[in-house]
């Protein structure tokens, strides 16, 4: 296994918000060069005649009236939050100084 | 089974109408069935025995009250549910460690529509982690088991919903198609198994994973049931933005539904010329046969893209997927590990913690193709050949009406076999993601047998592809192929026989 294999995993784990560790690189960045090896086939295709197929249903542009309706009380959304209070998800504090 | 051999949901709904049995004793025959098989087969996550039973005293208090009252399309027919379909107050697990405890406060529009319909949930069915897998393997709670041989895989991801329909745990059971996932495991377990047209039955409620892709379907053990169930679960929804703006899938009724003269059937060498298993091509040769012998008439066509389906679903299907799982961060549900203490380091170990190895490799080629330097290379280019792959069959269909093949290029492989090696498992889809990357009808019907161990034979699934919006012509051509043909009569005896 390569460096650059290795390197090329590790940039998109923390990208991806990935933490992988040593071992799982180890696991993970052959597996990843085989894929991308595999899938390089598709540089061979002509696509220059063909626009990006982007969605499968062909329908576009959804609206609807601007309307108050009754959704999902706070309660039952916050219900699986691991951590919530007061009606607020709560997260590590990310600005000023120390608690 | 559930209590009547061979019984079918229709069979089950008519039975309980015309009071020769209970909603009630429906039920309990397929608790029955699954406290005596699922120990082996591990089909369910969850079996939500307690709303089931309320759910069926109330189906027959209501029956009783007023005989003549109008009953459901589904009338007390146990139905079993994929676990990424949310139903309110019940744990949609998605086969992983990050949504265990999950408990969705809402229904998902085709699970409510079956309970409209009055069908009974009966429980919630394993499945690769997050629908990514083609055998089960991937789920954090456990592989399922092959109903026809215990050694084997059910094939994937909605493996506990074709397992629990094949054990004749349930007549019905809903499952969801990435790139393959009703149909794959519907032959590797010998039921039937639709994906729909993409956009005829609503995504809202489903744990998305390729939003462009998933699709929710059917799995039975009769066309009927799957024409009845997609009959109820189908249809605009304005909570899903692209779902089609058009009414339930109808039936056709064709004058003589055991006859197909003048359907011109497709066969695509790029199909039956494929890396396929010996007793596959035999199976589904004779199969293309029948339907010729009904009427039918075969005809060549060309998918010459197919060759390339494989690598743009994987770089489509994870694209999508790495965006749509960067939701589970540790913040609005799921699992949670507080890391070093910062938020990014809080989300990383979240994710580290909470998925398998598959979802991870599938993030991070997903993160790959859309990375900045890599996305109009790899993203880019599979958006345009999944356009080729869509015209490759826009121009077969000129010639034909659908096109047959193989659903699965081998029958049900050993569990283990394929587990080590993601591209190996990734060629399991081969047949199935060029339907799913076109947006395409297709269902899976049973067309044979391979041999497998001496006492456990292996099904054959036939597939039947149609243009997009013909949901209906692909169920009539698998209900007259049915009707001509017993393979979906016989039930593997290997669940329960103390193995």
């Amino acid at each position: 296994m390569t460096d650059p294999e290795r390197d090329l995993v590790r940039h998109t784990a923390a990208l991806a918000r990935l933490e992988l560790d040593e071992a799982e690189v180890d696991r993970l960045a052959p597996q990843f060069a085989a894929i991308l090896r595999h899938f390089r086939v598709l540089e061979s295709v002509e696509v220059d005649d063909a626009e990006p197929m982007t969605g499968a249903s062909g329908v576009r542009d959804v609206l609807r009236a601007d309307e108050v309706r009754p959704s999902l009380a706070p309660d039952a959304v916050l219900g699986n939050a691991p951590r919530s209070s007061d009606g607020f998800y709560v997260v590590p504090k990310t600005v000023g100084g120390e608690e | 089974m559930t209590g009547a051999e061979g019984a079918d949901a229709c069979d089950l709904r008519a039975a309980i109408l015309a009071g020769e049995r209970s909603a009630a004793e429906t039920l309990e025959a397929s608790l029955a069935a699954i406290e005596e098989r699922d120990g082996e087969l591990g089909a369910f996550l969850s079996v939500e025995r307690d709303t089931a039973r309320a759910r069926a005293i109330e189906l027959d208090r209501r029956r009783a009250a007023d005989p003549g009252a109008a009953a459901g399309a589904l009338f007390g027919v146990p139905v079993a549910v994929k676990a990424n379909l949310c139903m309110e107050g019940v744990t949609t697990p998605c086969g992983s460690r990050m949504l265990a405890n999950y408990r969705a406060p809402y229904t998902a529009t085709c699970v409510r529509r079956l309970l409209d319909a009055d069908a009974i949930v009966v429980g919630v069915t394993n499945m690769d982690e997050f629908a990514m897998g083609s055998s089960s393997e991937h789920s954090a709670f456990g592989p399922t088991r092959n109903p026809w041989d215990l050694t084997r895989a059910p094939g994937g991801s909605s493996s506990g919903s074709a397992a629990a329909v094949a054990a004749g745990m349930v007549p019905v059971a809903l499952g969801s198609d990435t790139g393959g996932s009703v149909r794959q495991p519907a032959a590797l377990c010998g039921v039937g198994g639709f994906k729909p047209t993409y956009g005829r039955v609503s995504r809202h409620g489903l744990i998305a994973f390729g939003s462009s892709l998933d699709q929710v379907g059917p799995l039975a053990r009769s066309v009927r049931d799957l024409e009845r169930i997609l009959g109820v679960i189908s249809g605009h929804d304005p909570l899903d933005a692209t779902s089609l703006p058009l009414p339930p899938i109808e039936p056709e009724r064709p004058d003589r539904p055991e006859r197909l003269d003048g359907l011109r059937v497709g066969v695509a060498a790029e199909y039956v010329g494929a890396d396929l298993d010996a007793e596959v091509r035999t199976a589904v040769e004779a199969a293309l046969e029948k339907l010729e012998e009904l009427g039918a008439e075969a005809v060549e066509v060309r998918l010459p893209h197919t060759v390339h389906a494989i690598p743009t679903y994987y770089v489509v299907a994870t694209a999508e997927a790495s965006s749509n799982l960067a939701r589970f961060d540790g913040v609005g549900f799921g699992a949670r590990t507080e890391g070093d203490g910062s938020l990014q380091g809080m989300f990383a170990a979240t994710r580290e913690g909470a998925f398998g190895d598959e979802v991870k490799r599938r993030i991070l080629l997903g993160t790959f193709v859309l990375s900045e330097g890599y996305h109009d290379a790899w993203y880019g280019r599979a958006l345009r050949v999944r356009a080729l792959l869509r015209r490759d069959f826009e121009r077969a269909f000129e010639k034909v009406d659908v096109i047959c093949g193989p659903t699965s290029p081998t029958p049900a492989f050993p569990l283990g076999e394929r587990a080590g090696d993601p591209l190996a498992m990734y060629a399991s889809d081969t047949l199935t993601v060029p339907t799913s990357l076109a947006g395409l009808p297709a269902v899976s019907v049973p067309c044979g047998f391979a041999s497998g161990a001496a006492d456990s034979p292996l099904p054959v699934g036939l597939q039947i592809i149609g243009p997009a919006l013909a949901d209906a012509r692909v169920l009539r051509v698998a209900a007259a192929f049915e009707s001509a043909t017993e393979h979906h009569r016989p039930a593997p005896t290997s669940a329960g026989d103390g193995r």
